[in-house]
């Protein structure tokens, strides 16, 4: 039934042997040049070979929400989570999507579960703080900085404070300047107890704090903080506590700032929205509060648009960056606008965020995986141990039974190993193919599929010279059955692999994939590499002649002798055997 | 080589050949025997359900000198729920704790590091909430369900309806098997046996495909000859594939043997051993069904159809006048003489396009 129509008889394959061998070993070497061009000479290894941690999230549906899990939300968490994570400081951290709901995080070589559990989070960490003081984004020069630098040495900061919040007019105003005293006067709200700041002169820095030396260890934090990288500014936000004051730096990088404690956190926000402002006509976002985020948003507002700027800003802090801070001109309640330079994008970006806390959805630990390198590295020896074994006894069966034609098996082996090999490589970053254990089960158990189909092409050429035929015309007429035969079953055998894939998650994945993609590579070094190389085999003497070596051998095989040949005319080239 | 070889040429040619059709009631006795201790071993003992499945963790420490009792201890108390502690070959402990919080694993964690002196980075953790395993077996069910459905649409547009029943019952039996030794043994069952069971599907459906193949080509007009019943053709399918089965299911079985080896002898317990073990067992089941149940079963399933019974009818009155005409008593086993002596011709009883009879096409059975 899968078999194509085409080419049958026994002329029908015979004539281009050498197209289809050119052709594979085109494929073979464009794949492998691909591969050194490309410096990914090796697969990438999954969490479970290379070391690391593994964690699956799976959304929580919420009632009354049915639609909440969707693409969208999906997408947005796994920026988020990704942004989170990275932050560790180890690179390459994937998050990736998984099926409908799940979320897998994988963390190459990090194997401190602990912290990656707490950065992946599954709890909203969006919280509206106070600004006590901003500048601009990079870090000071502590030796430069002289400790009774009280005034503010770099006033020209102009930070990212695009954006004002108003009730309903909103009053887009000039961004804030660096004030040396915001901090100094802030700091003295801080109930956290300091004493000796001004022991540490170099510590202080541009917004410095000679009038009251409240804490100097956040003075030199804030002198310190480098917005300008983004491990930076993932460091400034890393184990912060809402009651603490901190720094922080903007997303972009371009600012930073001393932020109080926590007054309203994004549990407080009810909904918020992207809007169009129809008088200004710019992109707006637009918020509700919860009862008691109302009254929370009341206080800190009119407290804020009291004072000075750039006191009177507050910062949307999410994971410890501050997204956006906008100014208060006046006390707000229930609803806020929050407008700027936004783009349709950005506005919506932030609509997200406030309404849904740090990630669109909640999430679950479904599984939490850490694999030392050792053990990994462990692992993947015994599968490449236990490869070696499975490809070694499977040789040793060919040649024992195959004997000469077990040649052509190696060879194909070989093809399909290599092609197996290099497109596994160049799969990795390409698709964010992934070798983990089961992928290496699946590479192992492939080995069988494709052996498989040689037994099938062998046995029907050895049928045809049990039937008396010669070589030559028995490879060509064993063919189109054969090869019907090996499409039939490989397609099966695919099928199943397709189904796995689509409906399982994780590390079944893995396995579903190279068993897939082997099936697919099976057909195509059957066909192109088996079958013509057999055609040339049968050409030479060794096997057309019959050795007892070859595998080929008509009196081992059995074989009628050739006498009936002459009744045989009318016979041999019937279209539906062939 | 040679034995095997030749022994494929006389299976080829019906020389020899075991009379699977003629005996199918025994191999269904077998096979119903087996499938009703498996459920029943199944409905009684239960499945040994992995950590994956009930939720908890597991860890595994780097090569220590602590003991299992120390581990145990320490475990049990860090978490307040038995530990079961392996020691396994390389000297690593492994440490697993059912239904315990996602949350107390990285306390637990900390406490196994300072009570069997390892560093907390070098110990291995596996956890696993609760829900995961219901998801993974759910996955797997819609897998098997969807796959089940699929290939029994392409098998009825690719041979018949009754050859797609044949194969999803013998699939049906396949898992059945597996999951019941899985039960009367104890083994634990981890996503590496649902993986491993998942895998059967299409390697026990790929040996019945060959053994259809054969038989579709080998029955390719049968009501036009009066030579052979349906079942005998089956037979002689069944004969004439039984060298390739074989080497199929050694060539298949090999590589999961080195699998099993490596992750059961020096790994000790894991993904390899998890999924080569039902792979194992599976492969098995599957090689013993394409021959033993699936083809008698179209047989059996072919053999109600009318015309067969007609056919069969006429070529057993056939059979009855050449006795009595005392040519050569024509029963079954002269019949294979008849195709030692001229295989060819028996091809065209087969009749591909309608050969004249002593045409030289293909005799039953012979694909491969």
């Amino acid at each position: 039934m899968a078999a194509p129509k085409k080419g049958r008889g026994p002329s029908g394959g015979q004539g281009r042997p050498g197209r289809a061998l050119a052709l594979i070993l085109i494929a073979m070497v464009a794949l492998t040049g691909g591969m050194f061009l490309s410096g990914h000479t090796t697969p990438r290894l999954g969490i479970d070979l290379a070391g690391g941690t593994s964690i699956t999230l799976k959304a929580k549906s919420q009632p009354g929400k049915p639609d909440a899990i969707n693409q969208t939300n999906m997408d947005t968490a796994v920026s988020i989570i990704e942004r989170r994570v990275n932050g560790l400081g180890v690179s390459e951290a994937e998050v990736q999507t998984q099926g409908r709901d799940n979320i897998i995080v994988n963390i190459p070589k990090g194997t401190n579960s602990k912290q990656a559990r707490e950065q992946v989070g599954t709890t909203a960490q969006l919280y509206f703080r106070p600004v006590l003081a901003v500048t601009e984004g990079k870090a000071t020069p502590t030796g430069t900085a002289s400790p009774s630098a009280s005034g503010s040495p770099k006033p020209s900061a102009s930070p990212s404070s695009k954006e004002t919040a108003s009730g309903s007019k909103a009053t887009p105003s000039a961004s804030a300047t660096t004030q040396g005293r915001a901090v100094t006067g802030a700091l003295t709200k801080d109930t956290s107890p300091s004493p000796s700041a001004s022991g540490t002169p170099k510590a202080s820095a541009s917004p410095s704090a000679s009038v009251d030396p409240a804490t100097a260890e956040l003075q030199k934090k804030f002198a310190e903080l480098d917005c300008s990288t983004k491990a930076g500014r993932a460091k400034a936000g890393a184990n912060v506590k809402p009651t603490d004051t901190t720094v922080a730096c903007s997303s972009e990088g371009d600012a930073k700032y001393v932020l109080g404690p926590a007054e309203v956190s994004g549990t407080d926000v009810g909904s918020a929205k992207a809007a169009v402002d129809q008088q200004r006509g710019m992109w707006i976002v637009q918020m509700d509060f919860t009862d008691k985020g109302s009254k929370k948003f009341q206080k800190i507002t009119s407290k804020l648009s009291t004072q000075q700027s750039p006191m009177n800003q507050f910062a949307i802090a999410l994971d410890g960056e501050v997204v956006s801070a906008p100014q208060v001109n006046e006390t707000l309640s229930g609803s806020a606008e929050i407008s700027g330079s936004f783009t349709q994008q950005s506005a919506q970006d932030l609509a997200n965020v406030l309404s849904y806390g740090a990630l669109p959805l909640s999430f679950r630990e479904d599984t939490v995986t850490t694999v030392t390198a050792a053990l990994g590295g462990e692992q993947l020896q015994a599968g490449l141990i236990a490869g070696a074994i499975g490809l070694a006894l499977v040789v040793i069966y060919l040649v024992a039974y195959y004997r000469g034609l077990a040649l052509i098996a190696l060879l194909s082996l070989a093809a399909s190993g290599i092609l197996t090999y290099t497109l596994m490589s160049l799969l990795g970053p390409a698709i964010g193919f992934a070798l983990n254990l089961p992928a290496v089960c699946g590479a192992i158990v492939a080995i069988g599929i494709t052996a498989d189909s040689f037994i099938v092409y062998f046995e029907r050429i050895r049928d045809e010279i049990r039937e008396g035929r010669t070589l030559r015309p028995a490879v060509e007429r064993a063919w189109p059955r054969a090869r019907r035969t090996i499409l039939v079953s490989d397609f099966v055998s695919f099928l199943a692999a397709a189904v796995l894939f689509i409906v399982t998650v994780g590390k079944v994945q893995g396995f579903a994939f190279t068993l897939g993609l082997t099936t697919l590579l099976d057909v195509v070094v059957v066909f192109l590499f088996t079958k013509p190389v057999m055609t040339l085999m049968a050409r030479t003497k060794f096997f057309s002649s019959g050795h007892p070596w070859s595998g080929l051998d008509p009196k081992r095989l059995g074989a009628k002798p050739p006498l009936r040949r002459s009744r045989r005319v009318n016979a041999p080239t019937d279209p539906k055997e062939a | 080589m040679s034995r095997l070889g030749s022994l494929g040429a006389r299976l080829y040619r019906g020389e020899v050949g075991y009379d699977f059709i003629g005996s199918r009631k025994i191999w269904y006795g077998i096979s119903i025997l087996i499938t009703i201790t498996a459920v029943v071993a199944l409905a009684v003992g239960g499945l040994n359900m992995g950590i994956e499945f009930k939720g908890g963790a597991v860890f595994t420490t780097p090569s220590t000198s602590a003991t299992v009792a120390q581990a145990e201890e320490s475990a049990t108390s860090a978490s307040g729920h038995q530990a079961i502690v392996q020691k396994l070959g390389n000297g690593t402990l492994r440490i697993q704790i059912t239904e315990v919080d996602l949350s107390k694993s990285d306390a637990i964690k900390a406490e196994l590091s300072k009570d069997l002196k390892v560093p907390e980075e070098k110990i291995n953790a596996d956890l696993v909430g609760p829900s995961w395993g219901e998801q993974i077996a759910n996955k797997a069910w819609t897998g098997l369900g969807v796959f089940m459905i699929l290939v029994v649409i392409y098998l009825a547009i690719a041979f018949e309806w009754r050859m797609a029943i044949a194969a999803l019952v013998a699939l049906i039996h396949d898992i059945t098997i597996t999951v019941g030794i899985y039960a009367l043994v104890g083994f634990e069952v981890t996503p590496g046996t649902v993986i491993g069971l998942l895998t059967i599907l299409g390697y026990s459906l790929y040996d019945t495909v060959v053994v259809f193949d054969s038989l579709k080509e080998g029955t390719k007009g049968i009501t036009k000859q009066t030579r052979w019943t349906y079942s005998e053709i089956a037979n002689r399918s069944i004969n004439g594939t039984l060298v390739r089965s074989i080497n199929t299911t050694v060539v298949a079985l090999l590589p999961v043997a080195g699998l099993l080896f490596i992750g059961g002898g020096v790994l000790g317990a894991g993904m390899l051993n998890d999924i080569s073990l039902s792979l194992f067992v599976g492969l098995a089941a599957g090689a013993y069904s394409s021959i033993f149940i699936a083809t008698p079963l179209v047989a059996d399933l072919k053999e109600r159809e009318p015309q067969m019974k007609a056919l069969k009818k006429r070529i057993l009155a056939k059979r009855a006048a050449a006795a009595a005409k005392g040519e050569s008593a024509e029963d079954e086993q002269s019949y294979e003489d008849d195709v030692i002596e001229e295989p060819a011709p028996a091809a065209a009883v087969v009749g591909q396009r309608q050969q004249p009879p002593r045409g030289h096409g293909r005799t039953p059975g012979k694909r491969r």
